[in-house]
């Protein structure tokens, strides 16, 4: 159900918050157990706020945009009393003593947490499965991976477990898994939302966004989670426009790049082509004018970014030493086998990998070779979106090479399951904000997506693209059946 | 780029406070060898008098008054402590015999 015809119904009386939260929480008793995209349900949090909701709709109260839409929030987003594990044996039994901006903002607008989803580990990962406490499955074909790093917030929304959740986009985090289970994921503009109280992966590309069953439901959540935060400094001091103002606007004279280097990829999936340049067609035919453009720079995203993100993520993950909270090793006879101990205990396999690729590209002697070099690369990859951005409004590739792939096909290879966010990366290296929505189904009836990337701030105009090609080629209606999917 | 050994990464892995077994030092030299020659393709592209990007999004420094205010989390953050005595967090010893 649309946020919108939630309200609505909301307001006429016809369901109660306590009826909408029920029936999430029974569809998570039936199909988790299989599932398996939350962590943690907070069942009776859930009920006591949707209570409230309806308490104060007899009360006659006014009731903000998202009050009883029932939420499910990535387990990296700190949430006040609630466990917040980032899926790690390190804070396994980490419980925050504050809110993060963008939940509190959820709850002030309303909304009612239903639990905390399911990520690779401290976020770093393309497929759900380097979390510490079991993968998730992709709702359409449970052998299937549903993408990662926030694998449980999109099948989470696939499934109907939730009405909307709240992901992490550092590499891909959003888009990809959305593109693998079929819902539409919003990655913002770098700094349009707070990043307070999201645990740090790395923090020059991190940035929340939501995961959503339609565009215009993922405009009222980006509504509600933007804007400026004094407590974060890289959090843009912006207006906010009204995003829902600009979802109908035809696209007549909107000119669409199609961005040369990812249609030429080695490894891309010919379905996913045809069903991209397909939905590239049906935005011609609703009046906008394509456009080849080129990013000679597009295919070295993927090695700037393993060596930006594991630095970053090196230095921010230091702070795990055992001693101020998180896991400690017992048994340890001084201060340094404690710390080394602990991270050696505390964090899984994938986690331990990047902080040695970040902390031996840092490393002296080694930090022009890798660490500067890959800055200038990164600057040289938003050079090619600049100018490309001169003569397109939106440019528009595939999200993920493939379809969602089997579960343990890269188990034995770190470097292939990189390879996976090739699409996704260079608009995090470059902070421009980017959608990915359904688009099609492969001949397994697996969902295909599309990614739409638009300039620095013009969230407004992504949205208005997706809202206008989601209506037009309305790919839902004729959805496959899937294992999960209602 | 030279290749990475295993006495490289075991030498990184203590720089990374973390006290990694022999098979996994071996895992990891592998796995290393195989990322990091993959990020070495960077070396072939001419970034001549490219300045490198820090924040993909310009931002400036925001300053604000140092005003003393009350932190009410103090005992909160003081009980996440794996080990806590009094106010402080308890830790084994710093110096080495």
């Amino acid at each position: 159900m649309a946020i919108a015809e939630w309200r609505q119904q909301l307001k006429l009386g016809e369901v109660s918050a306590r009826e909408l939260t029920d029936q999430h929480l029974e569809r998570i008793a039936a199909v988790d157990p299989k599932l398996h995209a939350y962590l943690d349900v907070t069942a009776d949090r859930a009920r006591a706020d949707a209570d409230r909701i309806d308490a104060a709709r007899t009360k006659g109260d006014d009731l903000p945009p998202l009050a009883g839409a029932p939420l499910a929030i990535k387990d990296n987003l700190c949430t006040k009393g609630i466990r917040t594990s980032c899926s790690s044996r390190m804070l396994e039994n980490f419980v925050p003593p504050y809110e993060s901006t963008v939940t509190e903002r959820l709850w002030q607008a309303g909304a009612v947490l239903l639990g905390k989803t399911n990520l690779d580990e401290f976020a770093m990962g393309s497929s759900t499965e380097t979390s510490a406490f079991g993968a998730t499955s992709n709702p359409w074909d449970l052998s299937r991976v549903p993408g990662g790093s926030s694998g449980g917030s999109a099948a989470a929304v696939a499934a109907g477990e939730c009405i909307a959740a709240l992901g992490s986009d550092t590499g891909g985090s959003i888009r990809q898994p959305a593109s693998f289970c079929g819902v539409v994921g919003l990655k913002p503009t770098y700094g349009r939302v707070s990043r307070w109280g999201l645990v740090a992966f790395a923090s020059s590309l991190d940035q929340v966004g939501p995961f959503t069953t339609s565009v215009a439901d993922a405009a009222e959540i980006l509504q509600v989670i933007a804007g400026h935060d004094p407590r974060d400094s890289t959090c843009l001091n912006a207006p906010v426009p009204d995003y829902c103002a600009s979802l109908d606007t035809p696209l007549d004279g909107l000119r669409v790049g199609l961005i040369r280097e990812c249609f030429d990829q080695e490894g891309l999936d010919p379905q996913v082509k045809a069903s991209v340049l397909a939905a590239a067609n049906q935005l011609e035919s609703l009046g906008a004018e394509l456009v080849e453009v080129s990013c000679p720079r597009f295919n070295d995203g993927i090695a700037t970014y393993y060596v930006i993100a594991p630095s970053e993520a090196s230095a921010n993950l230091a702070r795990y030493d055992g001693v101020k909270y998180g896991y400690r090793a017992e048994g340890a006879e001084s201060l340094a086998t404690m710390t080394a101990g602990s991270r050696a205990e505390g964090f899984g396999s994938e986690v331990q990998r990047r902080i040695l690729i970040g902390t031996y590209a840092l490393s002296a002697g080694y930090v022009d070779a890798y660490y500067k070099k890959a800055q200038q690369v990164r600057t040289l990859i938003r050079r090619d979106f600049d100018s490309g951005f001169k003569s397109v409004d939106v440019m528009l590739t595939p999200t993920s090479p493939t379809t969602a792939f089997e579960a343990g096909t890269h188990a034995d290879d770190p470097l292939a399951m990189y390879l996976a966010d090739l699409l996704t990366i260079p608009a995090n290296l470059a902070g421009l904000p980017a959608i990915s929505l359904p688009c099609g189904f492969d001949d397994a009836g697996l969902p295909i997506g599309v990614q739409l990337i638009t300039n620095v701030l013009e969230e407004s105009r992504l949205l208005q693209v997706a809202n206008q090609y989601e209506l037009a080629a309305n790919v839902m209606a004729s959805k496959p059946s899937g294992s999960l999917i209602p | 780029m030279s290749k990475i050994t295993a006495d490289d990464v075991r030498k990184v892995a203590q720089l990374a406070r973390l006290s990694l077994p022999d098979d996994q030092i071996e895992t990891f030299t592998g796995q290393l060898e195989k990322i990091l020659t993959y990020v070495a393709h960077l070396e072939q592209v001419d970034t001549e008098n490219v300045p490198p990007t820090t924040r993909a999004v310009e931002v400036v420094n925001v300053t604000r008054e140092d005003e003393v205010t009350a932190t009410p989390v103090r005992e909160d953050l003081l009980d996440l402590a794996p080990q806590r005595e009094g106010d402080f967090f308890r830790v084994p010893k710093i110096l080495a015999d």
